[in-house]
């Protein structure tokens, strides 16, 4: 473990839509070290793809990254001036005014930062090849571009990436498009295009959703080699609490835009802090063990537009007390043994205090039986 | 997509006589396929399957290409037990569903549905026939019409066989949409306002608007989120109990069919490969695939041993498969020769040189550094010997193609699992009837009956 | 086997809650018990297509012309039977009532010719606030003669669409449901109907039937089908495969009202863009076919006969042709530019469905 590569401190972003304001991400902080695979996990619509984006000022209209700040091998990506964090005020991220004065222009973060030092690798791989053109040729003028080098050279390394990701006859290869390529192979391209600028930190969106098992553990494992040969660090965006134990380091748990857990992955799994992180361990189905019932969570993910009061999960937490409907909790360090497990959960009373024991339990739907699942009806008819 | 043959007889009236051996006394048999096969033609429309020239009869042939999605596919299903089918993308488990259920013709191969061939039934005995068995689709989003009312929607089947009155209906849809857990106000509203484990639960409630014996569910939980999952799923299994359903339950999640099923088919490129009781395929897997699959899942354990177990290269295509058994181009354990006599590291690296050769993985430098770097601890020799001998002289010219045409011929389809199709019942582990494994490893175990 | 579509038909899933598209449609994280504004019908497509303008103007002017058409219908056809009762006969109730009241009757009139529109300078001097537009070469009102000949404009358009989209929508429905040999029989026979110029198609059909406005509009419809059946059948080829269809063959519903209920309306949109476009183009073409003598005939009152007739005086009087033009002009653009608002409404759908 070494010093930190990436730090993120207290992001967030919104979406501005007719419906009301969407806190997609709203106040995270994490970092990663270098040489580390750290995990962001989460439910579809836990924020966790536009936490990523937002590392890079990717979000897209009608986003806007309103606070925090993020700091790469030093420099500044995102960072606000002093009580101008939440000016909703228009221009997009692209205008380098809104940024303090230390944070890197649109342009340099184009050309220095995306891509070289930090590249994306998205979930569908078809959507991030062009159709028109040869694999080989669009990984050939991505490296031509981003490195500077000539035509030939880059040719070259094009190939001997094809193949270092295991592309069988990538010589042969290279002169063909995306269609005829599998999904495996496609993914594998996409890692080879990642990888060809030697960038020290790869943001994985849910690189193996969309493959086969086999092909998933094929990708996994080379991506563990890669990983041991470079010692490029990857944050690893996923859903699937399997993967997360398979090759992540350390692991963020994403509930509704916050980060509500963030341990070792060894700890997150065999010390978990956070009801959510626990139901959701509980609720999936195990490939190693028979389990007779499925514990799910109740209900469902509330709208990110009207986030419940106090703790966002304590709609659905089996856990939750008359206090966590009042207090939300940030998520603290839970010892002060070093370990760096932090939670954001009241009932840790030691930690936070807030008088959980003493509190009420209250009802919600986790008590459901068989109508688990049920949603309540706010506004029906 | 296609028009019954003409051999389908119009009512099939003693269809239960077609000579499928289905004792009645073994009574709880409720579906039973009997060499099920669907292949695809793999063209366009009307003149592209032509071809002009030498290599047919006469000046214009007819050549098509055929995928062949489903192959001689045999087993039954038992009344009231789930029967999960496992397999990867492509693997042809949808196509097996859907010609189950008729909804795309067989090309061979019967369906005995309660003893009654599908094949002898008449066009709209086959429609009557449907009310007993549904379907349940992966897509929440494409499987219920957006221009249709959710009450429209699980009343259609109803109306379609002619159950109940319109006021009749209308009760029994708010109260199946009850009994999956929606509210039965939601009548009105059209799918967009639900969610996808909502909408996975209003394809539910059409289902069952029927009262059907079996259905069938192709992916029914794959597009949900895992929370939202196990709530679905633990909805199906208790409709399973109040209704007395049988579930043909389709996936490529190796984690829910363990959860939900009595018994396991895993399929391989259009075939079954292993069959047998959830827990012995799961705990004692006899076929090599079966076996690399349940390595491959990621396993929601940091402590659980880490190796993934890697299976080699992609699907091969379902237009042309390998002869024999169609795994052996990617098995781990493809049988030597009879021809040779090679120890297992020999034929390891033998196995290991062919396919690199294949996948021109390498640069052919010199015949020592190929030695080297492919056959260091252990060499063939005699025959075997020689014919890598010529293989490696065939690279150092260039000819990677004659290499691996060499290499090919002389082993991998001299291989038992290249020249016969597996087809073994194996001894169970665990105290359960049968286990079938498609491998030639167990070519020592009996042959089905 | 099934292709799942990727964040299939919301929009509103993208805007409203910004985050990963998940495997192959995931789709929770939808707001529960918030009534989600429905996304089909028609007051759907009529809010969406309130806030265009554009469209909204095209609309206005597809309003206006249909409202004259019905209005200079419904005085032809009503009070020209009316005024076969004696005891509106000597009240003085004629045919072109209306117009006969307020100017002068659009068929025949003794009255200055060539009167210029009002406020117009030439050397025949000013129009008269009687004749607002002029009146044409033997004295006839033209503003009354472009209200009366929007009637046979709108009636063309909508009639002979309607022709071609009936029958274009049963054939392309039909062949692209049924696949194989169907599809292939009368596919080929539309492309026959295709290959064949419209205009020469729609001549062939005067000249096998007769030469006036009815067998104009017959010949417009039968030329306009393979326009609709090939888009039909387009989405029917798309639609057929969608899971509600094949839920709805696995339910063992009937192959006929599987067509009516899921098939059709869910192929529809697209149909809808075109026949209001199609509408626009029809009108043109009758026009042309009236300017060439092969329409409604003389004296009814159509804009491209009028069109014809002022072409032997567009030195002389050039207003006399710029009428008529204008009002061909503004129709069809009102059409093309509603139509194109209407495609942009219902757009997303055609997308993502």
């Amino acid at each position: 473990m070494t010093a930190p590569l990436l730090e993120v401190e207290n992001l967030r972003t919104r979406f501005h839509t007719p419906d009301g304001v969407v806190r997609a991400v709203d106040g995270i902080s994490f970092t990663v070290r270098e040489g580390e695979i750290v995990g962001l996990v989460g439910e579809s619509g836990a924020g966790k793809s536009v936490a990523g984006a937002s590392l890079l000022r990717l979000v897209e209209d009608p986003g806007r990254i309103v606070g925090g700040e993020v700091t790469f091998k030093g420099e500044t990506l995102v960072g606000f001036p002093d009580g101008r964090a939440e000016a909703g005020d228009g221009s997009g991220d692209d205008a380098d005014d809104r940024w303090r004065d230390d944070v890197l222009s649109a342009e340099a973060i184009r050309r220095r930062i995306r891509g070289r030092e930090i590249a994306i690798i998205f979930q569908d791989p078809m959507e991030s090849l062009n159709p028109v053109f040869t694999v080989g040729g669009q990984l050939r003028e991505f490296i031509e571009l981003n490195r500077g080098l000539t035509q030939g050279r880059a040719r070259e390394l094009a190939v001997d990436m094809l193949r270092e990701v295991g592309i069988p006859e990538a010589e042969d290869r290279y002169d063909d498009y995306p269609h005829e390529f599998s999904g495996g192979m496609r993914q594998r391209v996409l890692i080879a295009m990642a990888l060809a600028c030697e960038p020290s930190l790869v943001i994985a969106d849910e690189p193996t959703t969309a493959l086969d098992v086999t092909v998933e553990g094929q990708i996994l494992e080379l991506v563990a080699d890669l990983q041991a040969k470079y010692d490029t660090s990857f944050l690893w965006i996923t859903h699937d609490m399997g993967v997360v134990a398979e090759i992540c380091d350390r692991v963020n748990v994403m509930y509704l835009g916050e980060i509500v857990e963030q341990a070792d992955v060894d700890d997150l799994f065999y010390d978990t802090s956070h009801p959510y992180t626990e139901a959701l361990l509980d609720s999936i189905p195990r490939p190693d063990r028979p389990v007779d019932e499925l514990d799910p969570i109740a209900g469902i993910m509330p709208e990110a537009i009207e986030p419940p009061d106090g703790c966002r999960f304590h709609t659905r937490c089996p856990d939750a007390r008359a206090v966590c409907t009042e207090i939300n909790p940030d998520c603290r360090p839970l010892d002060d043994a070093g370990r760096p497990h932090r939670a954001a959960c009241l009932k840790h009373e030691s930690v936070f205090g807030a008088g959980y024991r003493e509190s009420d339990p209250i009802e919600n739907e986790a008590a459901g039986g068989f109508d688990v699942g049920r949603t309540e009806e706010g506004t029906d008819d | 997509m296609t028009e019954r043959p003409a051999t389908a007889s119009g009512d099939g009236g003693d269809a239960g006589d077609a000579g499928y051996p289905t004792s009645p006394d073994q009574g709880e048999t409720l579906l039973a396929l009997d060499g099920l096969t669907k292949h695809f033609r793999n063209d366009g429309g009307f003149l592209s399957g032509l071809t002009l020239g030498r290599d047919v009869d006469g000046l214009v042939g007819i050549d098509r290409e055929w995928v062949r999605a489903v192959d001689d596919v045999s087993f039954e299903i038992a009344s009231g037990e789930t029967l999960g089918l496992v397999g990867e993308s492509g693997c042809g488990k949808s196509t097996l569903a859907r010609t189950i259920l008729q909804l795309v013709q067989p090309t061979a191969g019967d369906v005995y549905y309660k003893g009654r061939n599908f094949a002898e039934m008449g066009r709209e005995e086959l429609r009557r026939q449907r009310r007993d068995m549904q379907m349940i689709f992966q897509d929440p989003q494409s499987s219920l019409n957006p221009r249709m009312k959710v009450g429209r929607i699980v009343e259609e089947p109803m109306e379609a066989h002619g159950m109940l009155d319109a006021e009749g209906r209308e009760a029994r849809a708010r109260e199946l949409l009850e009994r999956v857990g929606l509210d039965p106000q939601h009548y009105n509203r059209y799918p967009h306002a639900f969610s996808g484990g909502q909408r996975q639960r209003i394809n539910l409630a059409r289902a069952l608007s029927v009262n059907p014996d079996f259905v069938v569910c192709d992916e029914p939980v794959s597009a949900l989120d895992v929370s939202i999952q196990a709530q679905v799923l633990n909805t199906m299994a208790d409709l399973q109990a109040e209704f007395g359903l049988t579930y043909l339950f389709i996936t490529h999640d190796l984690s829910v069919i363990r959860h939900i099923s009595d018994r396991v088919a895993v399929m391989y490129l259009g075939e079954v490969v292993e069959l047998a009781e959830t827990e012995e395929l799961f705990e004692h897997p006899r076929h090599p695939y079966t076996e690399a699959l349940l390595n491959a899942i990621p396993v929601p354990d940091p402590r659980a041993p880490g190796v993934r177990g890697r299976l080699e290269g992609d699907v091969p295509s379902p237009i042309d498969p390998p002869s024999g058994c169609r795994f052996r181009t990617r098995c781990p354990e493809l049988i030597v020769p009879g021809d040779y006599d090679l120890t297992p590291a020999e034929w390891a690296n033998v196995r290991a040189f062919a396919r690199s050769v294949d996948r021109h993985e390498f640069e052919a430098e010199s015949e020592l550094a190929v030695r080297r770097e492919f056959f260091g601890n252990a060499e063939p020799d005699g025959e075997a010997g020689r014919i890598v001998d010529e293989a490696i002289a065939r690279l150092l010219t260039g000819e990677w193609d004659g290499a691996a045409a060499l290499l090919n011929e002389s082993f991998a389809d001299r291989s038992i699992c290249a020249r016969g199709r597996p087809d073994y019942e194996v001894e169970p582990e665990r105290d359960v009837d049968r286990h079938f494994a498609a491998c030639h490893l167990h070519r020592d175990g009996t042959p089905p009956d | 086997m099934t292709v799942a579509t990727r964040r299939s038909e919301t929009d509103d899933v993208v805007e409203s809650t910004p985050e990963e598209p998940g495997r192959s449609g995931r789709t929770e994280g939808r707001p529960e018990g918030r009534e989600i504004e429905a996304r089909v019908g028609w007051r759907y497509t009529l809010r969406e297509v309130g806030r265009d303008p554009t469209a909204m103007a095209g609309l206005l002017v597809v309003g206006v012309m249909t409202a004259m058409a019905v209005f200079a219908t419904v005085d032809a056809v009503v009070f020209a039977s009316l005024a076969r009762f004696e005891v509106f006969a000597r009240v003085g109730v004629r045919q072109y009532w209306i117009a006969e009241t307020l100017w002068v009757s659009p068929i025949a009139e003794p009255s200055p010719r060539l009167l210029p529109p009002v406020g117009m300078e030439n050397q025949f001097g000013r129009g008269t606030w009687a004749h607002p537009l002029g009146t044409d070469d033997r004295g006839r009102d033209i503003l009354a003669r472009i209200v009366y000949g929007s009637r046979i404009a709108i009636q063309v358009g909508i009639v002979s669409t309607l022709l071609g989209l009936v029958g274009g929508v049963l054939v392309g429905a039909v062949a692209g449901y049924y696949g194989d040999l169907v599809d292939d029989a009368l596919m080929r026979a539309v492309e026959t109907l295709y290959a064949i110029p419209f205009l020469v198609l729609v001549l062939a059909v005067m000249a096998a039937f007769g030469r006036n406005l009815t067998f104009a509009i017959l010949g417009v419809g039968i030329a306009s089908i393979p326009t609709f059946a090939r888009l039909i059948r387009s989405r029917v080829l798309s639609v057929r495969e969608a899971d509600y269809v094949e839920a709805a063959r696995a339910a063992g519903v009937r192959d006929r009202n599987i067509i009516r209920r899921h098939v059709v309306p869910n192929s529809f949109a697209p149909v809808l863009v075109q026949a209001t476009l199609q509408v626009g183009y029809s009108i043109i073409v009758v026009a042309g076919l009236s300017f060439l003598g092969f329409g409604a005939q003389p004296p009814t009152p159509s804009w491209g006969q009028m069109l014809s007739v002022s072409k032997d005086y567009m030195i002389q009087n050039v207003w006399f042709s710029i009428w008529p033009g204008l009002a061909i002009l503004v129709t069809v653009v009102g059409f093309n530019v509603f139509g194109d608002g209407l495609r942009d409404a219902l757009d997303p759908r055609l997308q993502n469905e």
